[in-house]
């Protein structure tokens, strides 16, 4: 009986856990709504007029406003996430199938350490070491692949931009994919493994064959809670980025995109209240962003299981 | 903390694990504002000119006031105001005063509000704001003083070069057509035609153009200034955001000198107080070069003030810069920050404090402190004179609340 009512105790707890995140999230994005109506429902000249104060007078519309600013988010943590997927991967691959027993316990602490540092200090190490180091390497990659749009010159000096941003937010976002892709990996069945080698596959190919199909839908998980961290990040951003309001993609060049979460920061100390709704309301679009992100990932997972799956069946 | 030795073994004997969490909570909560506690005195430990300045002017603050004063606005005055608050608060050991650095139209919107005695503002009421005024000043009207003048310095790094100790000499003109990328080198015939002592050592480098990317009134001054000397070159109108972007942007000042320093060939610019080691250039008044400082500046404003009509008219002291100066000796870009207060409040305690606050602020150990922990210009002795009346004459329109401690 006793039994019982704690069971019960329990399960609601946990129900109402599950509601209040639920209430949570509604909260905040009933928030961000309340407070940026104003921009879209309240006088549309003052409304003009704040948007060109923040534009330097470029645009007096939202969307153009803030269409640069997404391209400049998106832009900046998919080059993070595209820099940090392979590194993590290689890093969890080596700690559960490569490293001996103690270099490997070693490593995983590392990990979760660099995990734990703050954002502020790794801003604070990409603008005074990072930016002032980093012009000579950049000088290499645009004379390389200065043919590729990405790379092409001028390279600024400092180099305050994109790429610099990217190679700071991609250091940040590594432990988290690697610490999540980790633990996966070394969840792997054994007997998959073993029945692997036993069939006379080389180390790669056992890792390729059981390893990987195991792991992809959580290795899409680790990247989407590492891209979720890179398209929030204010501090970093705000601290080695050159602002700017282009579609442009001269990674190498300063002054071209800016992200919505540093702009909202730059910008917030000297908002009047509608300049503060209109920050606001970018940030509904950055929440949005993050759904559709998620949205995406989610598919990827389902279709990604269905697919290794039908492997498995025609083996 | 308080947490005693007994204290703690009980907690972990009880073994409650939900107590140790809030346990843990706790101390990690005390810990941290005990921290920011600390952060704030380091902000705040007073140069050793204040402790000098402040006995001299401690005969004027006999009315003992106590309580909490709040003011709000301008960021750019708010190293002058933190040590003023520390000067003021040694004569008046019972209050406690605070301001907050949200900017110079959120400072004056919410002094508006009557939620600030006063407010720190870069620009003069406009007349709107002057009308609305009226609610929060029981039908008077608002005023404002300057009470600190920043020079800005357009600031470069060629240290590679060895020319951060010499002044490299730029006309008006020269500084917007950089700006609006139309001088794009260092060894720019332009350039080597006003600088012929250095002609040969000015490197064939690219400059770049670093500016503030949030709003500010350092920007707005900086443009006002290139509007009102280099027309032609420079066509777009002053505002708070930097309207091109070329170059690179950097949030606040301190990121600005940063940017500079971080590469060759950069050239920003910034309140003159943040500038050390970097080069400062010397910019073309008349037929001369004037390198800034506080005491160029100074006569700067001396004749601003001189030139401008309505100087103390309804008791609003605003200058009106003269950037276009043609005299000799006189640095021509600065940013004037006012104070901005009612000449009439509801209660005598808020009465009083303002009074004594903006006579602080406007004294000879006031100016000292400021130009020694921001680097401002001093305030010309004949405009402060001319100030003190109107300050002297704020009341309250309700008598008999307590005054005295």
């Amino acid at each position: 009986m006793k039994k019982l009512t704690a069971d019960k105790l329990f399960r609601w707890t946990a129900t109402a856990a599950g509601i209040l995140i639920l209430g949570v999230l509604a909260a905040v994005f009933v928030f961000l709504l309340i407070q940026a109506s104003p921009v879209f429902f309240g006088d549309r000249a003052a409304a003009e007029k704040t948007i060109s104060s923040f534009t330097g007078g470029r645009t007096t519309s939202f969307l153009a406003f803030v269409g640069p600013l997404i391209f400049g988010t998106v832009l900046a943590s998919g080059l993070a996430l595209a820099l940090a997927f392979f590194v993590a991967v290689g890093i969890a691959l080596f700690i559960s199938h490569y490293a001996p027993k103690r270099l490997s316990s070693l490593l995983s602490y590392v990990v979760d350490l660099l995990a734990a540092i703050p954002s502020v200090v790794y801003g604070l190490w990409g603008a005074l070491v990072l930016v002032p180091n980093m012009y000579p390497v950049w000088q290499v990659v645009n004379a390389v692949f200065g043919w590729i749009p990405l790379f092409a010159g001028p390279v600024s000096n400092p180099p305050r931009t994109v790429a610099t941003v990217a190679v700071v937010l991609a250091v940040m976002i590594l432990p988290i994919i690697t610490s999540m892709a980790r633990d996966i990996f070394v969840q792997t069945p054994l007997l998959q493994q073993e029945a692997a080698l036993a069939l006379g596959a080389t180390k790669w190919e056992m890792i390729k064959l059981a390893v990987l199909p195991f792991g992809a839908n959580g290795l899409v998980s680790a990247s989407m809670l590492g891209l979720g961290r890179a398209l929030g990040e204010t501090m970093a951003v705000l601290m080695i980025l050159s602002p700017g309001s282009t579609y442009g993609i001269h990674l190498l060049t300063a002054s071209q995109n800016q992200t919505i979460a540093a702009n909202i920061a730059a910008q917030f100390p000297e908002a009047d209240s509608l300049g503060v709704s209109t920050l606001i309301a970018s940030g509904l679009v950055l929440f949005v962003i993050t759904f559709i992100v998620n949205y995406i990932a989610r598919r990827i997972t389902k279709g990604g299981g269905k697919l290794t799956f039908r492997k498995k069946e025609k083996k | 903390m308080r947490l005693s030795h007994n204290d703690h073994s009980e907690c972990v004997q009880s073994a409650q694990p939900w107590r140790r969490i809030l346990r843990t909570v706790l101390v990690g909560t005390s810990a941290s504002v005990l921290l920011c506690g600390l952060a704030a005195c380091g902000d705040n430990t007073p140069s050793p000119s204040l402790t000098q300045s402040s006995a001299q002017a401690q005969g004027s603050y006999t009315e003992k006031l106590s309580g909490e004063f709040a003011a709000a606005g301008a960021s750019s005055q708010k190293s002058a105001v933190d040590a003023l608050i520390v000067g003021y608060s040694a004569l008046q050991p019972n209050i406690a005063m605070s301001y907050d650095p949200s900017g110079s139209g959120a400072g004056v919107n919410t002094f508006l509000t009557g939620a600030v005695a006063w407010a720190g503002s870069d620009a003069s009421l406009s007349d709107e704001q002057i009308q609305s005024s009226q609610a929060v000043c029981l039908g008077s009207t608002a005023f404002e003083i300057p009470v600190y003048v920043s020079p800005i310095a357009v600031a470069y790094n060629l240290s590679d070069y060895g020319l951060n100790d010499s002044s490299v000499h730029m006309s008006p003109s020269t500084i917007a057509k950089i700006f609006t990328g139309k001088i794009t080198s260092w060894d720019d015939p332009q350039l080597k035609k006003e600088n012929p002592d250095i002609a040969d050592k000015l490197p064939s480098l690219e400059i770049t153009p670093v500016w503030r990317s949030d709003k500010s009134g350092t920007t707005k001054t900086f443009q006002t200034y290139l509007h009102h000397t280099a027309p032609n070159d420079w066509t777009s109108e002053p505002s708070e955001t930097w309207p091109n972007s070329l170059g690179q942007g950097a949030k606040g000042t301190p990121a600005v000198t940063m940017t500079i320093g971080q590469a060759q060939g950069t050239l920003g610019y910034a309140d003159f107080a943040q500038v050390s080691g970097l080069g400062t250039v010397a910019v073309g008044v008349g037929s001369d070069y004037v390198a800034p400082s506080p005491e160029a500046t100074a006569k700067l404003i001396d004749e601003s003030a001189a030139s401008s009509d309505s100087l103390g008219a309804d008791g609003r002291f605003v200058i009106d810069v003269n950037y276009a100066t043609q005299e000799s000796g006189v640095y021509p870009i600065a940013l004037v920050s006012y104070d901005i207060a009612c000449p009439v409040y509801k209660d005598a305690r808020t009465a009083t404090y303002t009074k004594q606050w903006l006579t602080y602020a406007l004294s000879d150990a006031g100016q000292k402190i400021s130009q020694d922990n921001a680097g401002s210009a001093p305030i010309p002795q004949s405009l402060r004179e001319k100030m003190l009346p109107v300050i002297d004459s704020i009341t309250a329109a309700s008598s008999g609340t307590a005054a005295k401690n």
